[in-house]
């Protein structure tokens, strides 16, 4: 076997955002483009110096011919990998290795959709989707998901572990405080812990607040060799790793609905930076529900499992807190536009930067992102960042 | 030539379990080599990798894994369960209870299968409390 140590040989230099929120208009190649643009200005490159690509997409079946097409670049290497919204952070892997043994020099991560404002949105793919990739054994039951699923992934942890409606409300409320430090955010009005307990149930134990915003947006990332990367415009990035799991569909074919892939790429990409929980001081994780957020502290190892309702009581993780979570406002109050994990990386670059302006963490220096795919936890994928005084 | 609209055919396996189900039998698979059960339905065993697959009919019985209520407005049809239940043969299957309110739907709670008539669709495998139904043929 190759023996490779990639640890910190490729950062990002590059990120961008566009139309987060609502988009009226705009195509989801163009959120795309835009989000591509934004982080080519950031990194201070040009198209011509893209040879890498890693994109995907819930309607088009070749989706990086898309890409390429409307870009007029020529990659020599693609990942389309699609596994639910954490493909964005599991495209970091292939990408390093394409990067560290020359088959390209510079991988732009880019996605778009426009989910929230087009005319064939949410609903009508949905539709279109019940034809093309049928689930025989669950439609008929017609769980309205994502959240009926994972509505039954935090069931099971209430039952099991004595988990409260008013610990998944905590971490809905942290991720809102968050999000009023962040202009970028969608959902930015008050909100407390009394108003989600009383909110109207969409599939219990969720109430609306629980569940994901439905927003448009784009989001890009340019990844380099390290060594390239220290003569660009902004201070590299650096991945210290990147591991993924993928462990099934549908929730019906979930093992434990209380454990997550996390189990398994948490702990890999601890060990592979060669960094342990306590050296984090910023985590970004995909908060597709509330419940996401306590199984992935959880799973990752920031406290015993079970124990995630208690560990984010009391505003632990919202601003002043002990640990900083999706300090964005995450997919719960800042941006969902269908697959996040883009935006999860974006986030921990600005706060690794230091460019994260009210919501700053400050002296943040090593960086946590945990993706999240499928309706039920399907796929994670879990990577560590770092500034250059992590090397 | 099919409409897009149609729903390809379906494989053997799967048009196998539905046509059983049509007629009022709910089979899952169980492994003559490995002597586990298995659902949904597989061309193989994914524990041992044989080719070594039966039909079998389940006892009928086990417990819900785990419950939500979906909200519905009620001229749409009003709220719903929809579980995940455990058969006492080991596998797991997305289903609904019915007989009793959705919010009364509990985790743990012992539930018996039916096979619910749905016309032109294939039946339907659903559960109910099994204080509710008398002990005998699940597939009456």
């Amino acid at each position: 076997m190759l023996d490779l140590n990639i640890r910190g040989q490729v950062s990002i230099v590059g990120v961008g955002t566009a139309g987060c929120g609502e988009a009226p208009g705009q195509s989801e190649l163009e959120l795309l483009a835009m989000a591509s643009f934004n982080a080519l200005k950031d990194a201070g490159l040009t198209l011509k110096d893209i040879d890498g690509l890693a994109t995907a997409n819930l309607n088009a079946a070749m989706w990086p011919l898309n890409v390429v097409e409307y870009l007029g670049i020529k990659p020599s290497f693609v990942e389309g990998t699609n596994i639910g919204g954490s493909a964005f952070i599991a495209h970091q892997k292939p990408a390093m290795l394409a990067l560290l043994t020359g088959q390209c020099n510079a991988v732009l991560v880019c996605y778009g959709s426009n989910q929230r404002t087009s005319t064939f949105g949410r609903r009508e793919r949905g539709q279109a989707r019940s034809l093309l990739d049928p689930n025989l054994f669950d439609e008929p039951y017609h769980p309205f998901d994502p959240p009926s699923s994972y509505a039954m992934m935090a069931a099971r942890h209430m039952h099991q572990y004595g988990t409260t409606r008013r610990h998944l409300a905590e971490v809905a409320v942290a991720a809102r405080k968050w999000a009023q430090l962040n202009p970028e955010a969608f959902q930015r009005g008050p909100l407390d812990i009394e108003t989600v307990l009383k909110a109207r149930m969409i599939s219990d134990p969720f109430t609306q607040y629980d569940c994901c915003q439905v927003t448009d947006g784009g989001g890009a990332y340019i990844m380099t060799r390290s060594d390239r990367a220290r003569d660009l415009k902004k201070k590299p990035i650096y991945i210290l790793s990147n591991e993924t799991a993928v462990w099934h569909k549908s929730v019906s074919n979930m093992q434990d609905l209380t454990v997550t892939p996390s189990l398994e790429s948490g702990p890999k990409a601890l060990k592979a930076a060669g960094v342990s929980i306590k050296d984090i001081d910023v985590v970004q994780i995909y908060d597709a529900f509330s419940i996401n957020t306590i199984l992935a502290l959880e799973d990752l190892g920031f406290c015993p499992k079970g124990e995630g309702g208690r560990f984010v009581e009391d505003g632990a993780i919202a601003p002043g807190g002990k640990l900083p979570v999706n300090t964005n406002g995450g997919g719960l109050s800042c941006v969902h536009p269908n697959m996040y994990g883009a935006f999860a990386t974006i986030e921990a670059v600005r706060q690794l930067r230091g460019e994260a302006g009210e919501r700053q963490v400050k002296g943040a220096q090593t960086a946590l992102i945990n993706g999240n795919g499928g309706t039920s936890a399907s796929s994670q994928s879990t990577s560590v960042l770092g500034t250059d005084n992590t090397l | 030539m099919n409409s897009p609209n149609t729903p390809p055919k379906l494989e053997p396996t799967v048009q196998t379990y539905l046509d059983q189900l049509r007629q009022g039998q709910f089979l899952i698979q169980h492994c003559t080599s490995c002597h586990t059960h298995l659902f949904f339905p597989r061309r193989f065993c994914i524990h041992c990798t044989e080719e070594s697959l039966e039909w079998v009919k389940p006892k009928g019985t086990g417990f819900v894994y785990s419950t939500t209520t979906v909200r519905r407005k009620p001229d749409a049809g009003g709220d719903y369960d929809v579980s995940i239940v455990e058969l006492d043969e080991g596998v797991r299957l997305m289903s609904t209870v019915q007989g009793i309110s959705p919010e009364d739907v509990k985790i743990g709670m012992r539930v018996r299968l039916q096979i619910l008539s749905a016309e032109p669709a294939p039946n339907k495998v659903v559960f109910i409390p099994e204080e509710l139904t008398p002990q005998g043929d699940h597939h009456a």
